[in-house]
């Protein structure tokens, strides 16, 4: 199997697309309603612009990415699988041991096409939610991040529509379709998942996007990479690698912003993190106003991992399709037929930890799972402003603050745990969530700020450069 | 599940449903509360419903066509985001017994046929607005409806995944609807029914499984647009008059349920019941709009509200009372009073809904799965509308002259046919009872007609082939002993298949295959190990494992 990228088609790929003319066929007919798409729904007004964006030539871990100039219309997506591992087999459920498959099993098609459906949604759909980010970048190289952001998720959306074209037939191509023709906050079509429906109106948002939600993408990512569907297992193992990337744009920007507000607060003797009056008056975010917005990031996207008991994951899991966060780490038989899991449930009049079939608990594992890498997220931020001797700590918010799904969906919580009532929710709703004039207020520090070398007011530089260039580097060139 | 099961509810009352009036037309708005399951051990996620679903939807159903004759037109919707109903709730099936799944699903069969009588006879028509995914029964109930809506935002389906998801089939009439009803093409129903993610927006109106697809900023004036259309087309009364369907008069002791002219004794030990109604105490009204005034206390409605709970109470919370003995007891001549009147004031639309009522009661007694004997005696009053009572028995006994140990002056027992006998309440295949009855001997059917209005006694009735068997009083007693043991002896099972296949003879139609098929086919298929043993789809359903199946083909 070539792990270099084959250009002898209109579409890079390492799947040897040339001699698969039926598939090159379908690629190529939905090649142009992608490009359509991108024009529509990517980025405004940026199409012309050079943009120092890597491209993926290759699949060998830590040398695949090529850095360069490009006008994004005419960057390479393209079909790139991790290399096939000789030998593979199915790593979990009831068929574990027997020789992972190549072909799509007849009887799971559906719930594999669902899943991957669903995983293709949001891929364009941030796109969508971040297309008007461009004009108020803080900065060139924030700006260019965006932009690799988008460009990566336009080729995840391409790893899923090639396994839809191969391994679906006339269903797959029509769902393929169809990813390009639903649209985030769309009326009539809305992408499938609601926090996949919600604006990503400015900068501050866009990082925290990118810090929890893409993180959910990496954890949905790690599950299916253990698939016993091999081709998918293999898709997902590299988009890994650049999912990578997205989280560390998110966490830095997180950071970067902290360590303004610090830098600011610490030059003007402000001590008290609350000081909003001053602190706007200075143009920086304050940290309350961070903690209410992550409450917000945080809560919807755990929502996103479905119910905590879930039959659907369960199946999921039996049939081996998608398994666990690093499932062939866990020591265990990876069958799970009779074993159990804690899961955090209300009963009574209190939360309380009870041991529940671990097969249906799948995805009350894989959010303990994320949760555990959020925290060592907000453990990094923390580190920040303690090091600038502010007296602040930001807290993740309890699991069934906010929830639209799973076991907490009808029950109103407060950050910290406490179990209200309506009314009492309703009052301190926007000191949970952020309120309207947070917005107004994060909104109106969105200048663009496009000056080689150059950052807003509100955000550090970053420590390094990306691909080689420092931050003080010309990464996109917009024609005048 | 041995829950007593509780058919009255009330829309103040209801958990899942929201009822929306606003004349001429009316919501129905399906917004499940899933912690307010019937039983334990099932939370009704994602719109999926059970019995006390579909008991507040059947209630609705009746409220709507006598409550609001004003009303002209009903929309079924979902309260729920991208969900309209996920169909009969898994776990609650694969936890209930057999017996009560069939019993729920003949139910929610009776309440999606009432949809459609009341769209064909009420002219109330149902529109089914899709506005998310309708899977399963949750398709079923729109297909009921005699227009579907669906949202076309590339995301709400219809589906029917029974047979690929859990082994057994949809059990509310879905295949025999999408191929009769919606006259999809068979070959793309099989598609259509393999298909666990079912068919959306332009693919599925092609396949005719739904009318419109319609994107998601129209549909709600679309979906309006169109009850308002066929409101129009109504013939109801504009007149706000309402008849308000009161709660039953109901005193349920150990072994009796009493209603006002139903009365039903529970022999548990002899493992048979004897339900008796009873004939009007007043005087027919003058005209229609007397009987309007008089409302749920009108003789043939209230009776008939009575005998359709009796029967209820009979199939879910008496199962192991296995024949049923059939009486009447009151005065001839007023119950065939009552009779010409339903017959000469049909066209008023109170009288209507009453006549189309005791159609859908006197078929629901038809398909009850329990051994039925009329038994005429003196002081009966099988007259018209109760004379369907002893048609719809398996056997009918009938006694000539007097119970010689009474000394009560009831008059002899007598059968009065009226012209309501012949055509106003025909049984699921079409047909009316005495059609069914004479299927082949027309000329008895014409003799029959001969004998209207006459007070038939026991020999005449047997000449006219309209009774089974005509005992005096020295061979009563014993003949319907022995009759009773013999019966109660035989397999319930086979009985239930017997009955059936004979209550129902002549041609088929939609409604008569839908529950053919749920007896026959759903019901053998639930009872097989490929859905119910311990590696059956149903069993394992939710448990992530996969179902083993036994490969060979009955």
């Amino acid at each position: 199997m070539a792990n270099d990228v084959s250009y002898d088609t209109l579409i890079p790929n390492n799947v040897d697309l040339s001699s698969d003319r039926r598939l090159r066929r379908a690629l190529e007919t939905w090649q142009p309603k992608f490009l359509n798409w991108w024009r529509e729904s990517g980025p405004t007004d940026f199409q012309q612009a050079e943009v120092y964006l890597r491209t993926a030539v290759g699949v060998e871990r830590g040398a695949w990415a090529k850095f360069g100039f490009v006008r994004m219309p005419e960057y390479r997506w393209g079909v790139l699988l991790a290399p096939q591992e000789e030998g593979r087999t199915i790593p979990f459920g009831e068929h574990k041991g027997e020789p992972a498959w190549q072909e799509i099993p007849g009887e799971y098609r559906a719930l594999i096409q669902r899943l991957i459906v669903i995983q293709g949604d949001t891929e364009p759909a941030s796109v969508e939610q971040q297309r008007f980010l461009g004009h108020t970048a803080p900065s060139l190289y924030d700006m260019r991040n965006v932009f690799q952001v988008n460009v990566e998720e336009g080729r995840h959306l391409w790893a899923m529509a090639y396994l839809l074209h191969k391994y679906f037939g006339r269903d797959g191509r029509e769902e393929a379709d169809m990813l390009l023709e639903r649209t985030s906050g769309d009326a009539d079509r809305p992408r499938i998942l609601g926090a996949f429906n919600e604006a990503t109106p400015d900068w501050l948002s866009f990082f925290l996007f990118t810090s929890f939600t893409d993180r959910d993408g990496k954890m949905q990512l790690e599950s299916l990479a253990q698939s016993g569907f091999d081709p998918l297992s293999r898709t997902c193992r590299f988009m890994l690698t650049e999912e990578g990337h997205h989280m560390f744009v998110g966490k830095s920007g997180v950071e970067r912003i902290i360590d303004r507000t610090s830098v600011v607060m610490h030059e003007h003797g402000i001590t008290d993190p609350g000081d909003v009056g001053r602190l706007h008056e200075l143009r920086v975010i304050d940290l309350p106003l961070l903690q209410r917005k992550m409450n917000f990031h945080f809560s919807v996207t755990l929502d996103l991992f479905g119910s905590e008991i879930s039959t659907n994951a369960a199946n999921l899991f039996n049939a081996g399709i998608k398994g666990r966060f690093h499932e062939t780490d866990i020591d265990d038989d990876h069958q799970l037929r009779d074993d159990t899991y804690p899961v955090l449930t209300f009963k009574d009049g209190r939360f309380v930890t009870e041991a529940m079939s671990a097969i249906t608990a799948i995805n009350a594992r894989l959010l303990d799972d994320y949760i555990v890498d959020c925290q060592k997220v907000v453990a990094a931020w923390n580190k920040v402003i303690k090091s600038h001797g502010i007296d602040f700590e930001l807290v993740l918010p309890h699991r069934a603050f906010n929830r639209r799904q799973g076991m907490f969906a009808d029950m109103y919580v407060s950050p910290g745990g406490a179990v209200l009532n309506e009314a009492t929710w309703l009052a301190e709703h926007d000191s949970f969530l952020g309120s309207s004039e947070d917005s107004t207020y994060v909104l109106s520090l969105m200048k663009p700020v496009d000056q080689v070398g150059e950052y807003a007011d509100w955000i550090s530089p970053p420590k390094s450069g990306v691909g080689g260039k420092p931050g003080e580097f010309e990464y996109v060139r917009i024609p005048s | 599940m041995n829950k007593r099961i509780d058919f009255a509810t009330h829309p103040d009352r209801y958990r899942h449903w929201k009822l929306e009036i606003s004349p001429p037309i009316a919501r129905l708005i399906l917004d499940v509360d899933e912690a307010g399951g019937m039983f334990e051990g099932y939370e009704l996620k994602l719109n999926t419903y059970d019995i006390g679903v579909d008991i507040e939807l059947a209630d609705a159903v009746q409220r709507l066509r006598f409550e609001h004759p004003e009303v002209k037109a009903v929309m079924i919707t979902s309260a729920k985001p991208n969900t309209f109903c996920a169909g009969a709730n898994i776990r609650m099936l694969a936890g209930a017994t057999h017996v009560h799944k069939v019993n729920f699903c003949k139910f929610t069969n009776e309440t999606r046929n009432a949809i459609e009588d009341a769209t064909e006879h009420s002219r109330q028509s149902y529109v089914a607005a899709i506005n998310g995914t309708a899977a399963g029964g949750g398709y079923e109930l729109a297909l009921a409806a005699h227009k579907i809506l669906i949202v076309d935002d590339g995301y709400a389906a219809v589906s029917l995944p029974e047979v690929p998801l859990l082994a057994v089939l949809p059990g509310t009439g879905g295949l025999t609807r999408v191929v009769d009803k919606r006259k999809v093409r068979r070959d793309i129903a099989d598609h259509f029914c393999t298909l666990e993610e079912g068919m959306r927006g332009e693919r599925a109106v092609r396949a005719r499984l739904v009318d419109e697809a319609i994107p998601r900023s129209a549909f709600e004036a679309r979906c309006e647009k169109l009850v308002r259309e066929l409101a129009a087309s109504s013939d109801r009364p504009d007149a706000s008059t309402s008849v308000v369907l009161s709660q039953l008069d109901k005193t349920i002791e150990a072994d009796s349920i009493e209603y006002s002219f139903v009365s039903v004794r529970l022999n548990r030990e002899g493992q048979h019941a004897t339900l008796e109604v009873r004939g009007p105490t007043t005087n027919v009204p003058r005209d229609a709009s007397a009987a309007e005034q008089q409302g749920a206390q009108f003789w043939p409605l209230a009776m008939m509200r009575e005998l359709d709970d009796a029967v209820l109470e009979l199939r879910f919370n008496e199962p192991e009372l296995g024949t049923i003995f059939l009486k009447t007891c009151g005065a001839a001549d007023r119950v065939a009073a009552y009779d010409n009147f339903l017959e000469a004031r049909a066209e008023h639309w109170f009288v209507r809904e009453v006549n189309l009522h005791t159609r859908r009661v006197l078929k629901r007694l038809d398909l009850t799965s329990r051994s039925m004997f009329a038994l005429i005696e003196p002081g009966s009053c099988f007259a018209g509308i109760l004379a369907e009572i002893a048609f719809a028995a398996d056997r009918s006994f009938m006694l000539e002259g007097q119970f010689e140990d009474r000394d009560d002056n009831a008059p002899i027992a007598t059968l009065c046919l009226t012209p309501g006998n012949f055509g106003r309440y025909p049984t699921v295949n079409g047909l009316t009872r005495l059609e069914i009855r004479f299927l082949g001997e027309p000329e008895t059917l014409q003799t029959a007609r001969t004998l209207i209005g006459k007070a038939l006694a026991a020999e005449a009735a047997a000449d006219a082939g309209l009774v089974t068997t005509v005992l005096d009083d020295i061979d009563w007693k014993d003949e319907l002993r022995l009759l009773t043991e013999a019966r109660v002896g035989f397999s319930p099972d086979a009985l239930t298949g017997m009955e059936a296949n004979l209550r129902f003879p002549g041609p088929e139609t939609m409604e008569s295959k839908i529950f053919a098929r749920l007896t026959a086919w759903q019901n053998w298929i639930f009872q097989r190990p490929n859905a119910v043993g311990p590696n059956g789809a149903l069993t394992l359903y939710g448990t992530g494992r996969r179902p083993e199946f036994d490969k060979t083909r009955v």
